[in-house]
């Protein structure tokens, strides 16, 4: 069939992606009736909906970030599970993102579109690997889209983390990163690396991380970093919001060597304006490489862009004799904070 | 080459001194020959030669890279050698990064022409910090907040040599520095340096404290003015003159005039740079236009003359005269000058007096005169290297204040970087409005940052933070209800800021809790003590003339 006239069953709208035939939103950005939701971040999950499809790990992280009461109904689907709304095919693919994270693909009328959400291909041992669906439309996110990103590999950063605190025993190192996905990803990294003391949260990272440990991603023995007399944080691996590295709560920790884990952390005036000491290059979300060979792989005739640099991947698609177009949508924040 | 290039990408966002000395001497200690004493060159004097860089990159990145997309990262990065070091593909692993000694050897072979080939094979040979170091050494500044002082500061701590001993051969040596890092590791002597210009670091003074009079007689000790410039030693010898500044910096390249007046001796001299007109001291921020320039136009030269006021001789005609008395030196620098008559010098007067009081009378007259104090020397002392105790002192003059209202603060770095320790403070403007009343608003006159306890520092910001009114990024805006009291050592006029005056040395002297905004200062009063650029510098050398 190709991608000729998904645009009439599939579009973008004041709320957010539409899909007309199945009457349901994808990721909106205010209260719907009906809404599958790609992964947990506020800037896609949003509560009020009347009706919310999504993964069982992206429900759970809904309901402890916004309530049980956050929709009207909340109902999980399984990845590579398929089912038909309103005779529009649905199946959830992983995304790579973070934990619960997935690719929305839709059929209808013999096309298929493919809505990534957020995504990476880099590895991440707290959530399944993403999965290519070849497609006639792939609608991707442009978070990092300039070639000057190609992000580290995360495992080295995190080595480099390790190395600081093997090389400054005495100081504590307090690493702003982002509460979901992120924090629990450093973790587990530490912890693949060997690192098997006890890692300290600030509070608004306590539950979160709880949560993913009863989901099953193992972090080790973790501590709220509120209880401790300030001496105790000697040699320590503290996580915090990244708001909180140079706010009054750090004040806690004695001359502490800050760090930022995040994929801004590559150029050096992001650095600069985040203050800290050890930049770590760690992204939730695909690098220019990545983008451009994912595009390729799914074989997408039409490359629909959704939020971030959209000017350079459909300048570059447009090299690469590719259709592609930007929705614009709205709501979307700068993300990999 | 990739070791020292993740050197300076530590060094970049290590903001302690002490974080950065540990990098330094832990670098140092483990680098190879002569690698460590190229990056030592790139650290204090540059490394490379000029090179057409930006005709070499853009040579490198045509056929490389499109251009719309080149110009939007470039646009994004902000920064050209970053955004190469960024897009250039990574390739290394096939082949070996280079050594710095291997690209300092090629680039210096280089024609201008073929250096984007040689540059491009050595980008291949380097992953994303090794590219950007390179590109900013070639570029001559890789701005990572080392001075070469503190350079040669992780030299001395890695040796446990003075720093002084380091810094008086420093000028004689030169790249790859192989005999001095021998004598540092203690596997060879200190560097023969006789014949060539060396720095020998000056005798500095102490500031004088209430206790010290006691020990003092009028007739032990010797005044002079102390005079707002910057502190030199010249050393010529051999038709090589070198002027070092108090950390041993050469600055010779800055002061062509001066460097020309001194060239035909053999001697070496200590004294105050200054910009003078006719014999008349300008302001120091006359002397700021001729500081770390690279070159000097005629029109700076005509415009900002500079001048030496000496005030000691060590090397007199060829003899080291550093073990007399300042007496003896006095005397011997009185007579070098008389006989050989350096242009852009003269010798600093002697402030004469009988007793204490009248030297305290002669002090307090400084502040009007536009004289930063007086200095005090023992008679018998002779020239000794460092800040040695009982010998010199310091008089300033009392600083200025004014009480200033708090307007904005910003966040420190550092240690800091979670206190609101950066205050910009103003003073009130009156201005009549269009009914003929008076109208009153806060002008911006300066910044500071020091001054106050820790203690006092957390109630500052308590208060910023209880009664920010804006915010601009790091940046807030506060209800105007503080008063600072300001210490600072002088104000002159300036265009750049919105009050039309620039302070020298402003810190925070008094937390006023107690008193009302609308008490402070208002700018009329600021103005009065403006430093007139030459008018009251006459006066200054003027009371100078009266004393001799």
């Amino acid at each position: 069939m190709g991608a000729a006239g998904v645009d009439k069953w599939l579009y973008p709208t004041d709320r957010g992606l539409y899909c007309e035939p199945g009457g349901f939103f994808i990721d909106p950005s205010r209260a719907v009736d009906r809404a599958i939701i790609t992964h947990g971040h506020s800037d896609h999950a949003r509560s009020g909906h009347g009706a919310v499809l999504a993964t069982r790990e992206t429900i759970e992280i809904m309901k402890v970030r916004m309530g049980p009461e956050c929709a009207g109904t909340l109902e999980s689907q399984a990845l590579g599970e398929k089912r038909s709304l309103n005779g529009v095919g649905i199946k959830l693919m992983p995304a790579g993102h973070i934990l619960g994270a997935a690719q929305v693909v839709l059929e209808w009328n013999g096309q298929r579109a493919v809505i990534s959400g957020d995504y990476k291909r880099a590895r991440d041992p707290t959530c399944p690997t993403f999965e290519v669906v070849p497609c006639d439309v792939f609608v991707t996110e442009a978070t990092f889209a300039l070639p000057v990103f190609r992000h580290e590999p995360a495992e080295q950063e995190v080595a480099r983390l390790l190395a600081s605190m093997k090389r400054q025993p005495e100081r504590a190192h307090l690493v702003g990163a982002y509460g979901l996905g992120k924090t629990q990803r450093v973790i587990k990294l530490a912890r693949e690396a060997g690192y098997d003391a006890p890692i300290y949260l600030h509070g608004a990272l306590v539950e979160l991380c709880a949560l993913y440990q009863r989901l099953g991603v193992n972090l080790g023995e973790l501590r709220p970093a509120t209880t401790e007399k300030s001496g105790d944080f000697e040699g320590a691996l503290v996580l915090c919001p990244p708001s909180a590295v140079d706010d009054r709560w750090s004040r806690r920790f004695p001359d502490p060597v800050t760090a930022f884990a995040s994929g801004w952390m590559r150029i050096k005036g992001r650095i600069r304006q985040s203050g800290v000491e050890l930049p770590l290059v760690i992204s939730d979300h695909a690098d220019w490489p990545e983008l451009l060979d994912t595009i390729v792989e799914t074989g997408a005739e039409d490359v629909w862009v959704t939020h971030g640099r959209d000017d350079a991947l459909v300048y570059q698609l447009g090299l690469m004799g590719r259709k592609a177009r930007a929705l614009s949508l709205v709501g979307f924040e700068d993300e990999d904070e | 080459m990739q070791r020292f290039a993740n050197l300076l990408d530590c060094l970049t966002t290590t903001p302690s001194r002490n974080g950065k000395l540990a990098l330094l001497v832990e670098y140092f200690r483990s680098a190879p020959d002569p690698d460590r004493g190229y990056a030592l060159a790139a650290l204090t004097d540059g490394l490379f030669p000029r090179l057409p860089l930006r005709r070499a990159i853009s040579e490198l990145m045509t056929g490389r890279i499109d251009p719309v997309l080149y110009q939007m990262s470039r646009d994004y990065v902000g920064d050209t050698a970053e955004t190469v070091s960024l897009l250039w593909p990574d390739k290394r692993a096939t082949r070996p990064s280079p050594t710095l000694a291997e690209v300092v050897a090629a680039l210096e072979m280089v024609p201008g022409n073929a250096v984007a080939p040689v540059l491009g094979d050595f980008l291949d040979r380097l992953d994303v910090r090794g590219r950007w170091a390179l590109l900013k050494l070639i570029g001559g500044a890789p701005r990572v907040g080392v001075s070469a002082r503190l350079a040669r500061t992780a030299l001395a701590q890695m040796s446990g040599h003075d720093l002084s001993e380091i810094e008086e051969i420093w000028h004689a040596l030169k790249p790859p520095y192989a005999e001095l890092f021998a004598w540092l590791e203690h596997r060879a002597l200190r560097p023969d340096v006789s014949g060539k210009p060396i720095f020998r670091p000056l005798m500095l003074a102490h500031p004088i404290e209430e206790g010290d009079w006691a020990n003092l007689s009028p007739s032990d000790i010797v005044a002079e003015w102390k005079w707002d410039g910057v502190r030199v030693q010249i050393a010529a010898g051999g038709g090589d003159v070198r002027i070092f500044s108090r950390s041993g910096d050469d600055i010779s390249g800055s002061f062509p005039e001066v460097v020309a007046a001194f060239q035909p001796y053999d001697t070496v001299v200590d004294g105050e740079l200054l910009v003078a007109r006719d014999g008349i001291v300008a302001p120091f921020n006359d002397l700021q236009q001729r500081l770390n320039r690279k070159t000097v136009t005629a029109k700076m030269l005509r415009e900002y003359p500079a001048f030496v006021r000496l005030y000691d001789i060590l090397i007199d005609d060829g003899e080291d005269v550093r073990a007399l008395s300042f007496d003896a030196r006095r005397e011997r620098l009185e007579a070098w000058h008389a006989r050989h008559h350096p242009r852009a010098s003269d010798v600093s007067a002697i402030v004469r007096f009988e007793s204490f009081a009248e030297l305290d009378a002669l002090w307090n007259g400084a502040r009007e005169a536009g004289i930063e104090g007086l200095m005090l020397k023992r008679r018998e002392s002779p020239y000794l290297s460092g800040r040695p105790k009982g010998h010199w002192w310091k008089w300033k003059r009392a600083a200025l204040t004014i009480d200033c209202v708090l307007m904005y603060a910003q966040r420190g770095s550092g240690k800091r970087s979670s206190y609101y320790s950066d205050y910009t403070f103003g003073v009130w403007r009156e201005t009549a409005g269009d009914d003929g009343q008076i109208v009153r608003e806060l002008v911006p006159v300066g910044k500071a940052y020091s001054g106050f306890t820790d203690e006092e520092l957390l109630r500052l910001d308590r208060f910023i933070r209880t009664h920010t009114t804006e915010q601009f990024g790091p940046v807030r805006a506060v209800e105007q209800t503080m008063v600072l009291e300001i210490a600072f050592d002088a104000v002159f006029p300036s265009t750049r800021h919105k009050s039309g005056l620039a302070m020298r040395f402003p810190r925070v002297h008094r937390i006023r809790w107690d008193k009302p905004a609308d008490e402070a200062d208002t700018l009329e009063t600021v103005q009065k003590l403006v430093v007139a650029p030459t008018d009251s510098a006459g006066d200054a050398a003027g009371v100078a003339a009266a004393s001799r």
